[in-house]
């Protein structure tokens, strides 16, 4: 079931917090939605809930418009919104079975006891829910967000203010359920989106500015990559070789080994490993450091604020 | 809408609001209808409840707005609002839950002061010589008037984030819209031309229409669209998010 926005616009008191956005999360795919605060990520999504309506633009889900059809959208997204809306003065169960009765799910109690297990709430389902730590807080709300088994999943910013052993722990639940759904996963931790996700839309004041896979989005603001190698033995006549090899552009020593610099279109690894056998020196460590999200992040976002 | 219905009936009885509702209404009924020598049916000599009917709207003018002050007010504050617009129900799907939830509460208040209107009826020379039509007509007519105040709070709590506010603003237009038309019919400017009209779009008119055991459908008009209106309004007001 894919997500399909296009021409997305959304206005508020004549400011434009979603412009022109479209982009599309195909089915069983993690799409990492990404962005600085205020860029348009949780309106984006409070849209495809159905909780505002767009000023321009359209929104499929599974083919649904969510301006014709909001209830069926709605019968087929589980959203876990940003500060995680629970009555706290309910008890786990309780909500649970709430949410279960306005989804009309048949046997109720059996799913509920399904995604108590799913989600890891067992230890904590007599619990009343305004007791638990943020971190089973945030379990209730995904427990509510997947109690219908919905196709699509919609997760603004879900592991935000949690310990590093909840952020895994999270982050490995979404990752299994987004095994069989589409997710759509909004973060501004970088790692998250690395750890996670297959796609990357990148939003900057409501506009779009990157919509990519990782690698690609990595490669395009590298332009070039930095290899690191290191030799059990150094010496001066390394750097010359080195130098001379295609695509370098730079050789230098850091105080590990020696750190190229060459044009992303090479993979000068395998030139580097035949060029060290025949001058017989040996090869303790070699690997390649690709930009990371936050630099593409920074680049992409940087670009478009100087628009 | 079902579930909000059932949700909010379980809030009201799971936390002290439900049993404080039905304790404050029959106490101050009770107070007045038996011990306050002033409006006590035992020192009036007559064995009527209409101590219970007069009273009864000015402890609803105050009770109503507390209960449902928080319906929407809280929702909006604490954000659990915005979990509710994003699963499959539609607004007027979550205002009915809770308006019937609020209801019924007030229904459950209602209840035990049928303990009064069996006293009254052991108790009266001859026994049982008291105004049936008027005692069942005066609970319609209650019933009614308790239902549009709960919509007009329903209204209220969805203006504003702000319980307190909430509250208040329930108080003053329950008070309006039961009393004051009355008072504006009284003014000089208004006598004889357009009294009737005014004094018709008030509560206190069809109340006490009712009251008299004259049940009308004029007046079970008015309420439905007094109800209405106000959830109408309501809806309107929740609809509108951004």
């Amino acid at each position: 079931m894919s997500v399909i926005v296009s021409g997305l616009t959304k206005i508020f008191n004549q400011q434009r917090a979603v412009n022109n956005l479209s982009f599309e999360a195909r089915t069983g795919e993690i799409l990492g939605f990404l962005g600085p605060n205020g860029a348009g990520k949780t309106t984006t999504m409070k849209l495809i809930c159905c909780y505002y309506s767009q000023n321009e633009g359209q929104i499929l889900v599974d083919g649904m418009n969510t301006l014709e059809n909001p209830m069926d959208v709605k019968r087929n997204i589980g959203y876990l919104a940003e500060h995680n809306p629970v009555y706290n003065d309910m008890y786990v169960k309780e909500f649970l079975l709430f949410v279960a009765g306005i989804h009309q799910i048949p046997n109720s109690k059996k799913r509920i006891d399904e995604v108590i297990e799913i989600t890891g709430l067992g230890k904590e389902q007599h619990k009343i829910i305004g007791t638990l730590s943020k971190g089973y807080r945030q379990r209730v709300g995904l427990a509510q967000a997947i109690i219908h088994d919905p196709k699509v999943l919609i997760l603004d910013e879900p592991t935000s203010g949690l310990d590093m052993n909840q952020i895994l722990e999270i982050r490995n639940l979404i990752l299994e359920l987004g095994k069989e759904k589409t997710v759509i996963f909004s973060s501004h931790i970088m790692q998250e989106i690395e750890a996670l996700c297959h796609r990357v839309v990148i939003i900057n004041n409501g506009k779009k500015v990157a919509d990519d896979t990782l690698t690609t989005l990595q490669n395009k603001v590298a332009g070039n990559v930095s290899t690191h190698v290191v030799f059990q033995t150094e010496n001066s006549d390394q750097k010359n070789w080195l130098q001379a090899l295609p695509g370098v552009v730079t050789v230098e020593n850091n105080d590990i080994g020696w750190v190229i610099v060459s044009s992303s279109a090479h993979d000068i690894r395998p030139i580097i490993f035949k060029e060290a056998t025949q001058r017989n020196t040996t090869i303790l460590e070699m690997y390649i450091d690709k930009a990371n999200v936050v630099d593409v992040f920074r680049h992409l976002t940087k670009l478009n604020a100087d628009v | 809408m079902y579930s909000i219905f059932k949700k909010e009936l379980h809030s009201f009885f799971s936390s002290p609001i439900g049993y404080l509702v039905m304790a404050v209404f029959i106490t101050s009924i009770g107070l007045f209808m038996w011990v306050f020598s002033s409006t006590s049916v035992l020192e009036y000599n007559f064995a009527t409840m209409d101590q219970l009917f007069s009273i009864a709207p000015l402890v609803f003018l105050f009770l109503i707005p507390a209960v449902t002050m928080s319906s929407f007010a809280e929702e909006n504050s604490r954000g659990t609002i915005e979990l509710l617009y994003t699963k499959p129900l539609s607004t007027f799907e979550i205002i009915l839950g809770k308006y019937f939830a609020a209801v019924v509460l007030v229904i459950f208040s209602l209840l035990p002061t049928v303990i009064y209107f069996f006293s009254i009826y052991e108790l009266g020379l001859p026994k049982g010589n008291i105004d049936f039509g008027a005692v069942i007509g005066s609970y319609i007519g209650l019933f009614f008037l308790a239902s549009a105040f709960v919509s007009i709070g329903l209204f209220s709590s969805a203006l504003s984030g702000n319980q307190i506010i909430a509250f208040i603003l329930a108080a003053f237009m329950c008070f309006m819209v039961h009393w004051s038309f009355f008072y504006i019919s009284a003014m000089p400017v208004f006598r004889g031309k357009l009294d009737l009209f005014i004094q018709k779009l008030g509560i206190n008119y069809h109340y006490t229409n009712i009251s008299q055991g004259l049940i009308e459908t004029k007046d079970i008009v008015y309420f439905l669209s007094v109800i209405g209106l106000f959830l109408f309004a309501t809806t309107l007001k929740l609809d509108r998010r951004s």
